[in-house]
């Protein structure tokens, strides 16, 4: 493979099938854990880590499993991986664990590291598996990231709260209290505010997409968003 | 025929494999990770406990000195917890119980109380809740002091009737818009505190056949 290849698998990941914008997989964690910048990085890194593991594992074992079970084999893979992130987050970040909780064992449910397998890693070598798979989480880690930051900021003044349950105690003067003596703002921190921070996310990924169309005056129509959660349509 | 059963058994082959060899690397890191997922969880409850017990309360390994306490009801407890006593120059001084409110907002309220041998409360906390945020989660000592509130109460101060929120004609504290939380929390905290009544005694026994299972 050649360089710009590597770089166009980059790019696809983080950016143009974006999975938190354009492809909308992984909606569960990407609502849920979004609340803050630290926990939606957080798990964002953790999932990107579970995703460039399972490419880096499927794809020298994909001409060795037989058609009709791959799917069960790359679930038990994935699953396996995510249990070892959890054991070793549960031992070395203890604060973060307890955070995130429930949302780590459910990286095996989330479809975009099955989408990927089943997708990329399933026909590819490991190298670029390995890189597919981090850049979609990149991907992922960076919608979660902008829309953590806009529900922190909207909804407590804050940013970077809890960070010292990833870094340390140490970390605790990095929190930023952007907004002094800020009353909060509820909607934001609760399950609409996701719904819509998102929204608001998706609507300027399509403006730009709209505005480099008609920048290079191609009558495309805008990039197709794959809602769902069905591999079979990629790839 | 033949050929059918060999590509099934093939296939069953083939997934056993990966399961066992999916089984061997969990097994592994489960080991590997083991002590210091006890440690890290102990580190947790320890930091937890020396917020509610006052440092000058004791000498011995809190967390080694346990005892285990089967399921009660007044404790709301439907399992075997754990509690913690504190001795200070081998003499008890005070015990840490873990109780659960099954009547909050949204669920059970998971609390940790600390009480002193003479039944007066060191401190209490929430350890975990669903309560909504910012309404029903002032009773977590991050988003409000609330919880201090039980700091050296006692059920020789306080009666039943003033074991109550404010709006109820008790004693405790509440933010209006949500009271439902605060007279869980209140209602457990008075239970647990006549579950130690009752069971002072055995809460402080010495603790030498236990140590001896432990290690």
């Amino acid at each position: 493979m050649s360089l710009q290849e590597y770089k166009d698998i980059f790019y696809n990941g983080v950016w143009k099938q974006n999975t938190g914008i354009v492809q909308l997989l992984g909606m569960c964690p990407v609502l849920a854990v979004s609340s803050t910048v630290v926990n939606g990085v957080s798990l964002g890194i953790a999932t990107a880590v579970v995703m460039a593991l399972s490419g880096a594992a499927v794809a020298p074992i994909r001409s060795f499993v037989p058609n009709e079970i791959r799917i069960p084999v790359f679930i038990l893979i994935i699953a396996v991986l995510v249990t070892v992130v959890q054991y070793l987050m549960n031992a070395y970040m203890y604060g973060l664990y307890v955070v995130l909780g429930i949302f780590i064992p459910l990286i095996v449910t989330n479809c975009i590291v099955l989408a990927r397998v089943e997708a990329f890693a399933s026909k590819n070598t490991v190298l670029p598996s390995a890189l597919d798979g981090f850049a979609m989480g990149l991907g992922l880690t960076a919608v979660l990231g902008v829309l953590g930051a806009f529900r922190e900021l909207v909804g407590k003044g804050t940013l970077f709260s809890g960070i010292d349950l990833a870094l340390g105690d140490a970390a605790k003067d990095l929190v930023l209290h952007v907004i002094p003596s800020y009353k909060g703002f509820l909607l934001a921190i609760l399950p609409p505010g996701a719904f819509i921070g998102l929204g608001c996310l998706i609507a300027w990924k399509n403006w730009l997409n709209l505005r480099a169309q008609r920048k290079s005056n191609t009558p495309a129509a805008i990039a197709p968003i794959d809602a769902g959660c069905s591999p079979a349509t990629h790839g | 025929m033949r050929r059918i059963a060999r590509s099934t058994l093939q296939t069953a082959i083939n997934l056993v494999f990966f399961s066992v060899l999916g089984t061997a690397v969990l097994a592994s890191t489960f080991f590997m990770t083991h002590d210091a997922i006890q440690k890290s969880e102990e580190g947790e409850k320890l930091k937890l406990i020396m917020q509610i017990v006052p440092h000058d309360l004791f000498d011995n390994d809190i967390i080694q000195d346990k005892l285990n306490i089967p399921a009660n009801e007044l404790l709301g407890t439907t399992d075997i917890t754990t509690a913690y006593r504190a001795r200070l120059k081998g003499e008890p001084s005070a015990v840490v119980l873990e109780s659960i409110a099954p009547d909050g907002y949204s669920g059970k309220i998971y609390l940790i109380l600390a009480v002193r041998a003479n039944g007066e409360l060191a401190g209490v906390r929430v350890v975990s809740h669903k309560e909504t945020p910012g309404l029903g989660d002032y009773i977590d000592i991050q988003k409000s002091p609330w919880i201090k509130g039980f700091d050296g109460k006692s059920r020789a101060v306080y009666k039943d009737a003033d074991w109550k929120v404010k709006k109820d004609g008790g004693q405790f504290d509440y933010m209006a818009g949500a009271t439902i939380t605060p007279r869980a929390v209140v209602k457990a905290v008075n239970k647990a505190l006549i579950y130690f009544g009752e069971n002072r005694d055995k809460l402080f026994a010495p603790n030498e056949t236990g140590k001896e299972k432990q290690s």
